[in-house]
Order: structure tokens, then sequence, then C-alpha cells
């Protein structure tokens, strides 16, 4: 069986899985992080996403073996600081505002919301409707008003 | 929690009632209680030309389930544990609906702890609970309001009585804030009275809730009790508890049609054999395949070389379920003679149900007994049904009620628990199941298609009749609800009907004075995979209503919000309509393209008016997303809500955005397409629930302070006003009457996914699509 060896959350971790296995299931079933739920497996529900190198990505369609050595994996639960474990400002923006409902897709939400953030600064630009309205993943309890008010609440946080 | 301390309440003139309830015998102090009945009366009637009230005015959905509970809510505790916290274990499911923070808020309430120190979880099934353990009809907070506070209220004397006992000093010289007695010169808290306070032998005892005046928790605004664990990926779904080491990944694989079974499987032992395959078995579903990875069970059910037999459904398409609901229509009764009318018929398509949390369960299947954990609405009928499955009796089967990754319905019925109920047994091994996102379209419960055909006629400014005939694909209701209802069945308002029709005749309700007034539901029974969906007929029978009411206004040649006032039968009802005409600025004046729409809905003894503002330009509906639909914007939506008596109003506020998204999906874009026995969608880019780009950017929601002073139902009570309001707004907006719900359903917007093998594999190329 292959070994990979990747970082996750800070820590350089090495599985042994078969190369085809994609990373949502080398995380979940694995390594036993939750944190990144299943939502489709097909890269649309967005439920998954994570960060490779501080980039928003969904392992449910990323092969285990198409991960570097030198790659830095961030789930849900490596978001906060390591050293205080103060909440990410997206975290707090999320409690402020109560977003979550039925919460299965909001670890997806958060991660996924702070490369929108991140992506609008690097352009040199405010969060604005038009980037949100980019954003693809689903919430069934339709928390999208709350998701959007605390994003825009955290971009001036981050 | 209140900052001044409470003054110990006494029982004499305060004009409250008096609910009566039990010590339990237990080492600390266990409370529990039963519950009084409230009778709903109807309303006078006023103005218009009166309608007799409908059976819903009188008694509704959630008024028979309340009344099936009745028996055994004394069976509901709290319990107060020695380090000052109190818990309760819920009989109902938490799904995301914020019950576990608006049940801990009515105990913190009433024991006068801080909301962090009760610890509201989730019971498991408890058959003894008979009726009284189903979460559905927007009834949990109706159902367990007096209970619980009695219950809490009759803790808080308790541990009061102990103090004064311990201290001999009268009750009366005694406060309580945060926990903590006082009395001059010293205090005790809450957990180091628990014991003391504890009972050795079970006693009635009785106690007064707080009135409403004092209220310092309920009625506030909180935030919901697991939000830090949901926003640290701490929250545990079921899929996510490490509760049976030995539970491994399983998936099946499906039928190419709805309800079809396995004819062979010509390839079981090269499947077996695949890398990291433990177990292949048939099921009565289809294939079963476990696994060390869901991934590995994913290539194998993919594997699988399977031929199936018939399901139940394989000659049905959309076209011919509409034929054969048109034909069910019940006929109209009121001629047209002497007036003029107005008629119109809606048609409404399938629509998926299905949560962001596929449907899953573990599973732990041993000789004599067996384990099941699963996010289930209805776990004691789970239990049943499982047990029976097995050939077990009904104690031997464990039912433990996992936090719910939505529902909408879907969780009132427990099909993963009862299938990898049977996929562990026949492995011989746990299970983990978890369906995959396509399965879960294709297979799981739809809110079924439904046919509306109305009539009204007027004459001298009045609407003498308004008769709705409503055909729907038969809804299944086997999940506990049917027995809660047969219970009780002699103490319903609508005696002689069937199941499905005493559900229509408990939840609708015209709540305008339109004369004659007569809704009337048949049913055709096609064996699709059916269930409720936020609302069981509501939002269809709604937004059918309020678009043919539009039409009355217009043809009367009224404004439709001074036209609604004058028909509406409260004055309650009144209140929600202008507030929302008020702060919508009803009749401003807007581009051409674009229009504002409104609706009434009352239900589950609350009401809502709703106010959609809908774009519906080209340089709009033109908007180009890659795989979705765009299509109409609805801009703004104002909502009011009157629940009677808001427990939480910002998670109400939350329900109802949720209701708003809902509402906009149904009206625009959220359909099944049945083709062949199957419906075509297969993931949530073909499936399409409101999205980001579909999300108004303008959204208010206005929860009233209290009217009735008695919780009405929340969770599913601003879908229907939602749908209605988008679909005036389109309705006016263009022109045109939308007959056909969703708005696009004519249009297949996605190719579909194949049939077979059923489901899809992973796409490898995320990284390409990171940002």
């Amino acid at each position: 069986m292959p070994q990979h060896t990747f970082k996750l959350n800070g820590e350089q971790v090495t599985v042994e899985a078969p190369d085809d296995l994609r990373l949502l299931w080398v995380i979940r079933d694995l390594i036993g992080l939750t944190g990144p739920k299943y939502g489709c497996g097909l890269d649309v529900c967005k439920a998954c996403t994570c960060h490779i190198n501080g980039k928003a990505f969904n392992p449910c369609s990323v092969r285990v073996a198409d991960i570097e050595a030198t790659d830095e994996i961030t789930t849900i639960e490596g978001l906060a600081d390591r050293r205080t474990g103060a909440l990410h400002p997206m975290q707090q923006a999320w409690l402020d505002h109560d977003v979550a409902q039925c919460g299965y897709c909001q670890p997806g939400q958060i991660m996924a919301a702070i490369a929108k953030v991140r992506q609008a600064k690097a352009a040199g630009r405010e969060i604005g409707d038009a980037d949100l309205d980019e954003i693809r993943n689903i919430c069934r309890c339709g928390t999208y008003v709350r998701i959007r008010a605390a994003v825009k609440a955290a971009a001036a946080a981050m | 929690m209140a900052d001044d301390p409470s003054p110990v309440r006494g029982d004499e003139g305060t004009g409250r009632r008096r609910f009566l309830g039990y010590v339990l015998a237990a080492p600390t102090l266990v409370v529990a209680a039963r519950l009084g009945v409230e009778a709903a009366g109807p309303d006078v009637a006023e103005a218009a030309i009166p309608s007799p009230p409908a059976p819903a005015e009188l008694m509704d959905l959630g008024d028979a389930l309340t009344l099936a509970a009745l028996p055994t809510a004394n069976l509901i505790s709290i319990r107060l544990n020695t380090d000052g916290t109190a818990s309760f274990a819920l009989p109902r499911a938490e799904v995301g609906q914020g019950i576990t923070t608006a049940v801990a808020m009515l105990i913190a309430e009433e024991l006068d702890l801080p909301l962090d120190r009760v610890e509201v979880t989730l019971a498991d099934a408890r058959p003894e609970l008979l009726f009284n353990q189903l979460t559905g009809g927007s009834n949990t907070i109706r159902s367990l309001y007096h209970p619980v506070r009695t219950a809490a209220a009759i803790a808080r004397a308790r541990l009061l009585t102990a103090a004064a006992e311990r201290w001999e000093v009268p009750v009366s010289a005694l406060t309580v804030r945060a926990g903590v007695i006082s009395a001059p010169g010293r205090s005790a808290t809450y957990g180091s009275l628990a014991e003391a306070a504890a009972s050795t032998r079970t006693t009635t005892a009785s106690a007064r809730p707080k009135a409403r005046s004092e209220f310092s928790v309920v009625g506030t605004p909180r935030n919901r009790v697991d939000a830090y664990d949901a926003v640290t990926g701490r929250k545990k779904f079921a899929m996510d508890l490490d509760v049976c080491p030995d539970a491994r990944p399983a998936m099946v694989r499906r039928p190419p049609t709805i309800n079809g079974t396995v004819k062979a499987v010509a390839n079981l032992a090269a499947v077996r054999a695949m890398p990291g395959i433990t177990d292949v078995v048939v099921v009565s579903t289809g294939v079963a395949v476990r696994g060390e990875t869901f991934g590995q069970c994913v290539d194998a059910v993919r594997a699988l070389e399977v031929t199936w037999k018939a399901g139940t459904v394989d000659g049905e398409s959309d076209a011919t379920v509409l034929a054969k609901l048109k034909a069910a229509t019940p006929p109209l009764a009121v001629p047209k003679l002497l007036t003029k009318s107005v008629e119109a018929e809606f048609s409404f398509a399938f629509a998926s149900n299905s949560a962001l949390e596929t449907n899953n369960a573990i599973a732990d299947v041993r000789s004599g007994s067996a384990e099941i954990w699963s996010g289930l609405k209805s776990p004691i009928d789970a239990q049943q049904m499982i047990a029976k499955r097995l050939g077990l009796p009904q104690s031997a089967v464990t039912v433990h009620v996992t936090q719910g990754g939505g529902s909408f319905g879907r969780k009132l019925f427990f099909d993963a628990a009862l299938e990898a109920a049977e996929i562990s047994q026949k492995m011989g091994k746990p299970v983990k199941l978890m369906w995959h996102r396509t399965d879960d379209f294709r297979h799981g419960r739809a809110h079924p298609m439904s046919f509306s055909r109305i009539r009204a006629t007027y004459a001298l400014g009045d609407v003498v009749s308004f008769e709705q005939r409503h055909a729907s694909v038969a809804t299944d209701f086997t999940h506990g609800l049917g027995e809660a209802l047969t219970a009780t069945a002699a103490k319903l308002p609508v005696g002689g009907l069937g199941f499905a029709e005493t559900v229509f005749e408990l939840t609708q309700e015209v709540p305008y004075h339109f004369g004659v007034t007569t809704q009337l539901l048949s049913e055709v029974p096609l064996r699709f995979h059916t269930g409720s969906m936020r609302d069981v007929y509501s939002p269809n029978v709604v937004c059918a209503r309020e678009l043919v009411v539009d039409r009355l206004a217009d043809k009367m040649g009224k404004d439709p919000v001074a036209f609604r006032r004058s028909f509406l039968k409260k004055d309650r009802y009144r209140t929600v309509l202008d507030k929302v005409a008020e702060l919508g600025g009803w009749g401003r004046s807007m581009p051409k393209g674009t229009a504002q729409g409104l609706a009434v809905h009352v239900e589950f003894k609350g009401c809502t008016a709703v106010l959609a503002e809908i774009d519906c330009r080209p340089e709009t509906t033109g908007r180009t997303i890659p795989d979705a639909v765009t299509g109409p914007r609805v801009t703004r939506v104002v909502m009011v809500v009157d629940v009677g008596l808001p427990i939480n109003p910002r998670g109400l506020e939350a329900q109802m955005i949720g209701c708003v998204s809902d509402g906009i999906g149904l009206a625009l874009t959220e359909s099944l397409h049945i083709a062949d026995g199957l419906p075509l969608e297969g993931s949530w880019d073909n499936f399409f629930y409101t999205r980001q780009w579909n999300t108004p950017p303008e959204v208010t929601i206005v929860v009233l302070p209290p009217t009735t002073g008695e919780p009405g139902g929340a969770g599913e009570l601003g879908v229907a006003g939602s749908f209605a309001a988008v679909a005036c707004a389109y309705a006016r907006a263009t022109g045109t009457m939308p007959s056909r719900f969703p708005i696009n359903h004519g249009t297949l917007s996605f190719d579909p996914l194949p049939r077979e093998p059923s489901i899809p594999q992973s796409p490898t190329d995320g990284l390409d699509h990171a940002f």
C-alpha cells in the first residue's frame, strides 16, 4: 500500500492509502477528522471545503497521490489559532450572526468564505455582493442571508 | 439571565394556573410533568360574507399531536446534577430547527439557571412515550411548552424547600439568582442541594410556572447552544460518531428505477476481492458493499454487474402523473350562474426533501440484539419496524437519536436505519451506511406532484364562494404520525375522513371571508418514495390560493393589500398584513419588469405576511453562471411573523430566513423531473435549491411581540407565504400568472447523470478549481 505524506493542520502526517482514494476519505475514514462533511462527492455541494496552502478546495475530488509532501492542508479543526485557541475572525463572525442552523454545511461555508475574502483582498477590493454570489456552497437550511452578513463583517476583521 | 434576584413566587393570588407533575425516585432531584389541555376556540367572525370556521381553525394538526401526547407527557423529566447543571433528554430530533436551544431556554427561565448550565440531549427511542416522540408538524414547542416549564418550576420549588429546611427558615425568606439560593448571611448552589431535594419515592407535586411578565429569558434573542461546536467542526452527526469501532463504511448499488429489485449479480466474488472491500450482499433495496473507506465503497458499487427486476412506477413520467392527477381532481360544486368568477389551474412538480446530510445510519446487529444510531424524527416507529425486519423483540433494539444535518420532512422516515439494520444482519458485522448524493435525490423521499383547481365567484363587491380542489400523489405518512392521529381520531373535528384527508383538513385554512369556502384533497396512490417537505400541503395550496386572490382583487378593481385587508377574518392577520405593507413600502414605483408581490399565510396557530420584490428583466434572467439556473431574482423580502409567543426571536428569525430560501426555490427553480420511473436529478447542480446567486440581497424578518401568549409552530410557518409572495410578484412583473411550478420546470437545465451504475465516480480535478 502506498504511503502519502503531507501537512495536516500544522502536523506532518503519513498515511497508507491507495493512490486513487480521494483525500476526503483519507481525512475522514483513515485519519478520523470529521469536520469536513460529505455532501455529494462531486465537487458540487462544497460541504467538504478545506484549504490547501491557503486556498479553498474540495478534497472529495482530489486523489491523495496528487497531494505533495510539502502541501499544507487545513480543515475546520485547524482554523483556530493553534497557540492561543482564538477563533478565526470568520468563525467569530459566524457566532456573532448565529449563522448555523443544522450546521452540517457550515465548516465548508466558513472555509470557502475565508478564501473568498482573501481573493477579493488580493484583487485590491472589499468583498461585495457580486463576490458573495459566486460562493457555490449549498446550505439546505437556507442560511444564505446570515452567511452574507457574516462574511462582510469578518472581512473587516481579516 | 436576569441580573436581579427573583423573589420566591407564592402560590396565592397570582391568577396563574397550577400544573401537576411528579418528583421521581432518584439519587438527585428528578422532576417530571404532565400537561394541561388548551381548547382552541374560533374567533368571532366579522365583516364580509362570513365563512364558518374550517376544522383547522378549531383544531389544527399540532393540536391533534399535542392531544395525542397527553397521556404520556408526564414521563418527560428534568434532572438536577450535583455540579449545578440541569439536564433534559429531549424526546425530539434536533435537525437545525433550534429546539434544543428553545427548550434549554424554557428550563433556564423556570429554574433561574444560566442557559449554559442547561444541557439538552436527544433521547433514545422510548417506546413507553407512545406518540410523544415524533418531531413533525412544527409541534415541538407547542407540545412541550407547558410540561417542560412545569417540571422546571417543580424542581425550583423543591430546591427552595430543601434550602429552607436546611437553614430552618421559611421559603419566603429565600431569593434565587443564577442557580444560587440565598438567605440573609448564607447561600447554596443548586448543585449542593440536588441530593437533598431528591426523593426516595415517586410523589406528585405541583407548581405555577412564571407569568409572562416575569420572563427574562423566554422572548429574548439567544444564539444557538450548539453554535460553537458547529463553527469549530466539533458538532457530530451520525457519520462522525466513533461509537462502534468495528462499524465500517457501507454503500448500496441501487436500481435504475424506483423500487426496482435485484435479479442477479454477475460478479459478486470479484467485487468482494476488490481492495479494501470486506463484504458484498444482496439486500431488499439493491446490493450492499462494506469496506475500509467510503471511497472504496464507491468503486465497488460502480463495479458491480447487476441485472434488475422492474420497479413500482417504471411507466411513470411527469406527463403521465399529471394526467392522473387532473383526472382525480374532485369536481367543483358551485355553478357560475348569476355571479362572475375566476378559475385557475396550477401544477406543482415533485420536489426532493433531501437534506445536505444524506440518509445514513450506523447499525450493529448481533444475534439477539441490535443497536442503531441515526438522525430520526420518529424513533419509536423506527425501532418497531427495525425489530420486525430483524425478527427481534422491540425491546432488543436500541435506537439512539443523533444530531441531524437537516430534515425538511426527510428524517420522519428511517429508510437508512432500516436498510443499515438489514445489511448489518446479513453481513454479520456492524456498518456505517451512507447514501450517495445521487441516490438521495433519485431514491430518497420527495414531496409529491400535485395539481390544484380553484373557482371563486364574486358579486356586488363580495366574494361569494371559494372552492379549491387539490389532487396529489399519495403522501406517505407511515412514520408514526398515523398512529398518533388514529389514537385521537375520536376527538378530531373531521370524523369519517381518510388519513391524508384528515391531515389536509387539519392543516388547511382560508384566512379570508370568501363566503362558501371548501378545500378538498384527493390522492392518487402511486408508489413513489414520498413524504412531507417543510410542511405537507400548504406551500402549494397557498401559492395557488394567493395567486387567485390577486386575480380576484384585479377583477374587482381593488389593490391586492386593500382587498386582502377587507376580507381577512381576524385582526391578527390584518396586523401582519398592514405591517408588511408598511415596512415593505407596498405600492412603491418600480421599473418595468420588476414588481412586488404579497401573500398571507395562516397555520400552526401563527400567521405570516410576506412581501417579495422580483427582477424579471432580461439582464437579470440572462445572467450566466456555470452549471446553475439564474432566472428571475428575488431582490428583497420583508416578512412579518406572529407565532403567538416567540420563545427565541433570533432562532425564529433564522427559521423564517430558511423558509424564504425554500419558498424562492419552490417558486422559481427547485424540482425533480420524473422520467420512466426515476427522477433525473442526481446532484445539487441538477436539483436547483436556492443558491447564493438566487438569494435576495435584502431580507428583513419582523418577529411580532407576544400576541396570543401561547407558542405556535414555527419551523415550517414561513414557507407557504414566501412561495406565494414570490409567485405573485412574478405574475405582476411579467403580466402573466404562472400556472406551473417551479416556473423553470419546463426546461431541463442539465445533462442527467447515467442510471447505471446508480452513482457517479468522484472527479479528480479538484485542485484545478482551488481559489
